[in-house]
C-alpha cells in the first residue's frame, strides 16, 4: 500500500515523459513536461524531501518551463500564429494532462490526509531547516560557485539575446 | 510522513526517466525537444540524489539537487539564447542545420 503511493506518481512521471519526447508540437510537449516535473515533485515528497519538492515545483515547473514557453511563443511571431495557437489549444489536448494531473492530485490529497498505517512510516523526513544548516556550513563554497555559474549564465544569455533583438529591429 | 521505499526501486525509476531523456536526445532533431530531454535527464539525476539522501536520512541529497537545479537554470538560459540565434540564422530549429563549424 505504501509502495503504491510511490509507484503511482512514478508511473505518471514515466508516462508523461514518454509523451514529452513523442509529441510533434512543442507547446503540447511542454504541458506534458510540467506534468512530469510535478509527478517527480510528488515522488520527492513521498521520499521525505518536502523542500526539494517545493523547489521542483517553483523552479523547474514554474521558472524553467515558462522560459521554454517564452521562446516557443517568440519563435512563432507571424501572421499564422493566432490560427496556430487556437489549433494548439483546442480542448481535446487538455484531456491527457488533466487525467494525469488528477491522478497526482488524488495521490497528494491521500498523502497529506495522513497515511493509513503510521506503523510502516519512517519518521525521518529531512526538512528545510536541516537542509539550510547543511547548505550554509559545509557546502558554502558550492553555493558561491553556483552563484558564479548563474552570473555567467546571466551575462551569456543577455549577450546572445541582445544581438538577436538588435538584428531583428534593423529592417 | 516519509515512506520507506527501497532505494533500488527509486533508482529504477530514475534510470527509466534518464533513458527516456537519452532517447529523446538521440531521436529528436528539433532543438527545443533536445533541451527538454536534457531537462528530463538532469531531473532524473536529481531524483537519484534525493533517493540516496532519503536512504541515509541526510540533507546532502537535497543540497546536490539544489545545485543541479542551479545548473539546469543556467544551462537553459544560455541554451535558449542559442536557440534564438539558430532560428534567426538558419530559419529552422533543426540542429543538423547547425552542424558545420564555419565562421
Amino acid at each position: 500500500m505504501d509502495l503504491a503511493l510511490f509507484w503511482i506518481p512514478a508511473a505518471v512521471a514515466l508516462v508523461s515523459t514518454f509523451l514529452v519526447i513523442t509529441r510533434r508540437n512543442a507547446a503540447h510537449a511542454l504541458i506534458y513536461l510540467v506534468v512530469s516535473l510535478l509527478s517527480v515533485a510528488v515522488i520527492f515528497f513521498v521520499l521525505g524531501a518536502p523542500f526539494a519538492a517545493a523547489l521542483e515545483v517553483v523552479i523547474y515547473a514554474g521558472a524553467i518551463v515558462v522560459l521554454f514557453l517564452f521562446v516557443v511563443m517568440m519563435l512563432n511571431l507571424g501572421n499564422t500564429s493566432v490560427m496556430r495557437e487556437s489549433r494548439w489549444l483546442r480542448p481535446g489536448m487538455w484531456v491527457g494532462p488533466a487525467i494525469l494531473v488528477s491522478i497526482l492530485l488524488v495521490t497528494m490529497v491521500f498523502l497529506l490526509s495522513g497515511l493509513p498505517d503510521p506503523g510502516n512510516t519512517k519518521g525521518d523526513m529531512v526538512g528545510p531547516k536541516a537542509v539550510g544548516n547543511e547548505l550554509f556550513r559545509p557546502y558554502l563554497l558550492a553555493v558561491e560557485l553556483a552563484g558564479f555559474l548563474l552570473l555567467a549564465a546571466l551575462i551569456g544569455a543577455y549577450h546572445l539575446g541582445r544581438r538577436y533583438l538588435e538584428q531583428r529591429r534593423e529592417p | 510522513m516519509a515512506i520507506e521505499v527501497p532505494v533500488e526501486q527509486v533508482l529504477m525509476v530514475a534510470a527509466g526517466l534518464f533513458l527516456l531523456g537519452l532517447l529523446g536526445v538521440l531521436v529528436r532533431r528539433n532543438i527545443i525537444f533536445l533541451l527538454m530531454s536534457l531537462e528530463v535527464m538532469m531531473n532524473s539525476a536529481g531524483l537519484a540524489f534525493i533517493a540516496a539522501g532519503a536512504k541515509w536520512g541526510a540533507p546532502d541529497g537535497q543540497i546536490m539537487f539544489m545545485l543541479i537545479l542551479a545548473l539546469a537554470a543556467a544551462e537553459v538560459a544560455v541554451a535558449l539564447g542559442l536557440v534564438l540565434q539558430i532560428s534567426r540564422r538558419f530559419d529552422t530549429l533543426d540542429v543538423d542545420a547547425a552542424s558545420e563549424l564555419n565562421g
